[in-house]
């Protein structure tokens, strides 16, 4: 009955056409955009089962009005991305979009946002820097942090704690890899560390073998920011060539995803540090009461919430907070709703206080991780340091951060 | 001089792996001329089934075959359920394949999820062989690798030049409507031929799953390097997929040591060179 109802509120409601303010709309629309193709589908998929969560806590309404979620999916490549978001906005309709997932689709989704002023966007894992750093856009908004953010602490682990002195790095050549090396060499370098020799590889490379015969010999580790297979493929060849350097791990080449995985590789990992915003084994009290939250929710997910739903979480959760706090007002382009979203704070998952810098990039916790066989013999990441408060210039003067340039393959340099 | 003999044996081996992937690809071509887009997807289930098998019994030459039987059986159901009702419509026959390859690819990643899976090989063959003449440590499974490709090829060789069936293949290549006609069922020896085929690209998967490792979307990485080979070599020839796969391997590998960012150009130059100069490919025969 009550179904019946809305129904055909709607229908009046489309019936009188465009003539409905949007403010007087009956429901509020979030597209999702998530990667659900290919090698990063089930992981994407987590994504999405971040967004859902968000909404289920609220009980699928905001400021009075329905909640309608309706989910897209790219494929990894930014035009992919900026495909689903024309959909979304030009035929649903929607006023908010979650999403994308990975590096170079942010840059794109970030892009596209500046010719969409009435849609608000929040990013969902794409970690990319100049994603909010350099030409940021007044609607995008990014409620985590970036891939430097995120190896915040691993670099003077690594130095100090390991006394590795010398590291070669092997990365995917694109925006994400290129912002984890900056994370890690800023602290690596400023210690005092030298990394002689960067390779660079394509993504989804699947014969490493000719780069693991090119890894100098003096140096003691090598720095892996590679995801997904070619993260399993690269250790594996690695490990058969004889191999025997420590590893140090990207966010997501130590990700439980490749923990899970199976095969003889895994040996390498563990003691390997890396760091990451998000921890699965984590004992905080916030983290345990939302990973149980995510287990009653979805019985078939992971055991854990990856990275990609607690940043997914954290994006539509943003949204719906500020949502409630403006009323479900979207008057005038969101002012009301971006004027909230601005200066808003909230506990996260990991326990810190999110909070957005004025590029509307988000001040994180991180954790510096290390890998270790648990005792049914599976592998798990345990907490060896939290960070809070991490900002995006990594604790620098804005002039002097700005002035070093975009990453790049070059930049940064201290071999 | 080491680094450059080091990055000319992963090229060699690697070329070993693409050749036992197009083998099947390129012999179903040869017989039917049908471009089967879904032979990536054989590849995967090849490899997936093979993991199961290793994971559940231990023993990896059990798992290869396996892995080459669910294969085989899968692609003589393809050809007898689906390619061969639009035999002759080379087209058709070539956009339903891919239809396949998507549904295939969506049931396997139901199945066995995003995860990557690698299979574990045996003791013997886990790890490295010293080699004295470059002074390093080499894995055992890439010198397996090209054993088998050589084994492969004598065998596929033997088979199209010796047997009976090889007599009818190569009747069949050069004239179908001749070989009808003399009484043989050539629909039964198509099923035959494509089970063949999905036999090799099974038993690739399961190799190609425990050197490297299998995902989803490594379905569409050996599909493409599949194609490329045997438009390099020709399309239809055992010895053009040999050859094809050698000039590819070498180029990826010389391009990811020496040019890593531009490496993905040389393959594709190749091709393109290929393509311009002898369009039939450097050992396939001209259309009449």
């Amino acid at each position: 009955m009550l179904n019946r109802t809305r129904k055909v509120g709607i229908a009046v409601g489309m019936a009188l056409g465009l003539s409905v303010m949007p403010a007087a709309a009956a429901e509020v629309k979030i597209g999702v955009i998530s990667i659900l193709e290919g090698a990063f589908a089930a992981l994407g998929q987590d994504g999405i089962r971040g967004a859902q969560l968000a909404v289920a806590e609220t009980g699928g309404k905001v400021a009075g009005k329905d909640i309608k979620v309706i989910t897209m999916s790219s494929d990894a490549s930014p035009d992919s991305a900026v495909a689903a978001a024309r959909k979304l906005i030009e035929q649903d309709g929607v006023d908010l979009i979650v999403g994308p997932l990975s590096g170079s689709e942010g840059l794109a989704l970030r892009d596209l946002s500046k010719s969409f002023p009435g849609v608000t966007f929040l990013n969902g894992s794409s970690a990319a820097q100049d994603t909010t750093l350099r030409d940021s856009s007044q609607n995008f908004y990014r409620f985590g942090g970036d891939g430097a953010q995120w190896m915040v602490g691993v670099g003077s682990h690594a130095f100090n704690k390991l006394n590795y002195k010398r590291v070669a790095v092997v990365a995917e050549d694109y925006s994400f890899p290129y912002t984890q090396v900056l994370g890690f060499m800023t602290e690596f370098c400023a210690a005092g560390g030298k990394v002689p020799k960067k390779f660079w590889t394509p993504i989804g490379a699947k014969d490493y073998s000719s780069i693991v015969y090119a890894i100098p010999k003096d140096v003691d580790a090598v720095f892996v920011a590679l995801g997904g297979a070619d993260a399993v493929n690269f250790l594996t060849q690695y490990s058969q060539a004889g191999g025997d350097k420590p590893i140090i791990g990207g966010t997501i080449t130590i990700d439980q995803s490749i923990l899970d995985s199976k095969g003889p590789f895994k040996k390498l990992l563990i003691g390997a540090p890396a760091g990451t915003p998000t921890v699965g084994d984590y004992d905080g009290k916030e983290w345990k009461a939302f990973t149980a939250s995510y287990k009653k929710q979805f019985p078939k997910g992971f055991s854990a919430p990856s990275i990609f739903a607690h940043h997914y979480y954290m994006s539509a959760k943003a949204a719906l907070l500020a949502l409630d706090e403006v009323k479900g007002d979207l008057s005038g382009n969101h002012k009301a709703l971006r004027a909230s979203l601005n200066k808003l704070q909230f506990v996260t998952p990991t326990g810190g206080t999110m909070r957005l810098d004025k590029n509307r990039n988000g001040i994180i916790d991180n954790f510096v991780t290390e890998v270790f066989q648990r005792e049914d013999g599976t592998l798990g990441n345990r907490v060896l340091k939290v960070v809070r408060d991490v900002d995006q210039l990594l604790g620098q003067n804005e002039t002097d951060f700005l002035k070093k340039g975009p990453v790049s393959r070059d930049n940064p340099s201290c071999p | 001089m080491t680094f450059f003999l080091v990055v000319t044996l992963n090229g060699l081996t690697l070329a070993a792996l693409y050749f036992l992937a197009a083998s099947g690809f390129t012999l179903i071509f040869g017989l039917m001329r049908t471009v089967n887009m879904a032979h990536g997807a054989l590849i995967l289930l090849g490899g997936y089934v093979g993991y199961q098998i290793v994971d559940t019994t231990g023993i990896w030459t059990l798992g290869v075959l396996g892995g080459g039987l669910a294969s085989a059986f899968a692609g003589g159901l393809v050809q007898a359920g689906i390619l061969g009702r639009i035999q002759g419509d080379e087209l058709r026959q070539t956009l339903a394949s891919i239809a396949v390859s998507i549904v295939m690819a969506d049931l396997m990643l139901w199945h066995w999820g995003g995860l990557t899976y690698q299979v574990e090989l045996p003791e013997a063959l886990a790890g490295g062989q010293f080699i004295p003449l470059l002074g390093i440590g080499y894995a055992t499974i890439r010198i397996l690798l090209i054993l088998l490709a050589i084994v492969l090829g004598v065998l596929l060789w033997l088979l199209i030049a010796k047997t009976r069936l090889g007599a009818i293949i190569r009747a069949g290549v050069d004239d179908r409507t001749m070989l009808r006609a003399l009484g043989f069922n050539v629909a039964r020896i198509f099923v035959l031929v494509f089970a063949l085929g999905g036999a090799l690209a099974g038993m690739a998967g399961v190799v190609a799953a425990s050197a490297l490792s299998i995902a989803p979307g490594t379905d569409l990485q050996f599909l493409l390097s599949s194609l490329v080979v045997v438009i390099v070599g020709g399309m239809g020839s055992i010895g053009g997929a040999a050859l094809g796969a050698i000039l590819i391997g070498l180029a990826e590998q010389y391009g990811l040591a020496y040019a890593p960012t531009y490496g993905v150009v040389f393959s594709f130059a190749i091709m393109v060179l290929v393509l311009a100069v002898r369009p039939q490919g450097l050992m396939g025969r001209s259309e009449a």
